[in-house]
């Protein structure tokens, strides 16, 4: 599989490595090039230094020939108009947007973008575990009714 | 009717005075506490301050009964969440974004939000028309680039409006041949008097364009 990866912080870092790792073909794009130093020693992936929103930096880093986007920057907005760019204009098959905002992701979801809340992922495992229960799948941690006060 | 701008720099700001002046109710939303507070001291209590892009913000500013909401940020992302999540989630009838990369203006057509304003585009469009009316385009060249075929349209600042062709001091060599008025093509001679808005088609030598174009 061949995954574009929109921001290299701690997140997108990771999950670069670990796709790597398995044997995919991974490209990771950041605006701050100091932010790639994550990325550690041989670490097997493409790197671009550009803004993902900005149409020419999304095709240099192969976006029309990706199976995969993920977009995983600070900015709940940006990753969110990324995944939308990603969908409308390149109709790349999987788009997944880090949202940190459950409310906003909740509308997202509503309307076709995959959204992933990190905090109601830790919340929902962190009370699996206080529980003893198992772990609960993605999709139940992810939900807003769920993991949200 | 009840319109909600989110951002409060320049745009922002005297976007809202306009409303309020027009009888409007507005709602100016600034994400920063120090400019919010500068704003209200212009404005007063239609400043709301907070993030616009949060649901809460939205719910107490009021997007469930706001007609128009404007998103005028200085971020492409930031305008675009604010249009779409006031027409998902609160179904205001009218959003109208402020796109400061006009590359991005076909995606927020894509989303559905009303109204895209592009400050480059529209500034861009205004100069390419003040480039073209008024001035000599070559159509063709003849004689291995020796002659021109070029056409220009007069406007009101043309100094040959309402002078008769034999009148004007036409480059040597060169020959207003034929224009066209309205949808009404003619043949153009001495007696032919110029009116604002014809498109006048010339022959002139290559170095004599820029005479010609003076002319005209």
């Amino acid at each position: 599989m061949q995954v574009l990866i929109f921001g290299c912080g701690r997140t997108g870092a990771a999950l670069a490595r670990m796709m790597a790792r398995r044997g995919h073909g991974v490209t990771i794009l950041e605006k701050d090039p100091q932010n790639l130093a994550r990325l550690g020693d041989d670490h097997g992936c493409t790197t671009v230094v550009g803004d993902g929103l900005d149409d020419e930096v999304l095709r240099s880093a192969g976006i029309e020939s990706c199976d995969a986007f993920v977009t995983c920057t600070r900015g709940d907005n940006t990753n969110l108009m990324a995944a939308q760019i990603a969908q409308k204009r390149y109709n790349v098959n999987m788009v997944c947007a880090k949202v940190n905002d459950p409310q906003r992701a909740h509308e997202y979801n509503k309307i076709g973008v995959f959204c992933i809340v990190p905090n109601l992922l830790t919340a929902g495992m962190m009370r699996c575990w206080l529980t003893s229960e198992e772990y609960a799948p993605i999709d139940t941690l992810n939900q807003l009714e769920d993991g949200a006060v | 009717m009840y319109v909600i701008v989110v951002g409060g720099g320049q745009v922002g700001l005297h976007l809202t005075k306009r409303l309020l002046q027009g009888g409007r109710e507005a709602l100016l939303i600034e994400k920063d506490p120090s400019a919010a507070s500068a704003l209200r001291l212009q404005l007063g209590d239609v400043i709301m301050t907070g993030d616009g892009c949060e649901a809460q913000v939205q719910g107490s500013a009021g997007f469930q009964r706001a007609e128009v909401v404007v998103a005028v940020t200085g971020d492409d992302e930031d305008n675009l969440v604010i249009c779409q999540m006031a027409s998902e989630t609160w179904g205001v009838g009218r959003t109208v974004a402020r796109v400061n990369d006009p590359s991005h203006l076909w995606l927020f057509r894509e989303l559905g939000v009303s109204s895209c304003v592009s400050a480059t585009d529209v500034l861009y469009n205004l100069i390419e028309q003040e480039i073209s009316v008024g001035t000599v385009i070559p159509l063709a060249a003849l004689r291995m680039g020796n002659i021109e075929v070029v056409e220009a349209t007069l406007t009101s600042r043309s100094p040959s409006v309402g002078q008769l062709v034999r009148e004007l001091d036409i480059p040597p060599k060169s020959n207003i041949v034929w224009l066209l008025r309205g949808d009404e093509g003619m043949v153009v001679d001495g007696d032919t008097r110029l009116q604002e808005g014809d498109l006048v088609v010339a022959l002139v030598p290559t170095d004599r364009e820029e005479a010609l174009r003076n002319v005209l």
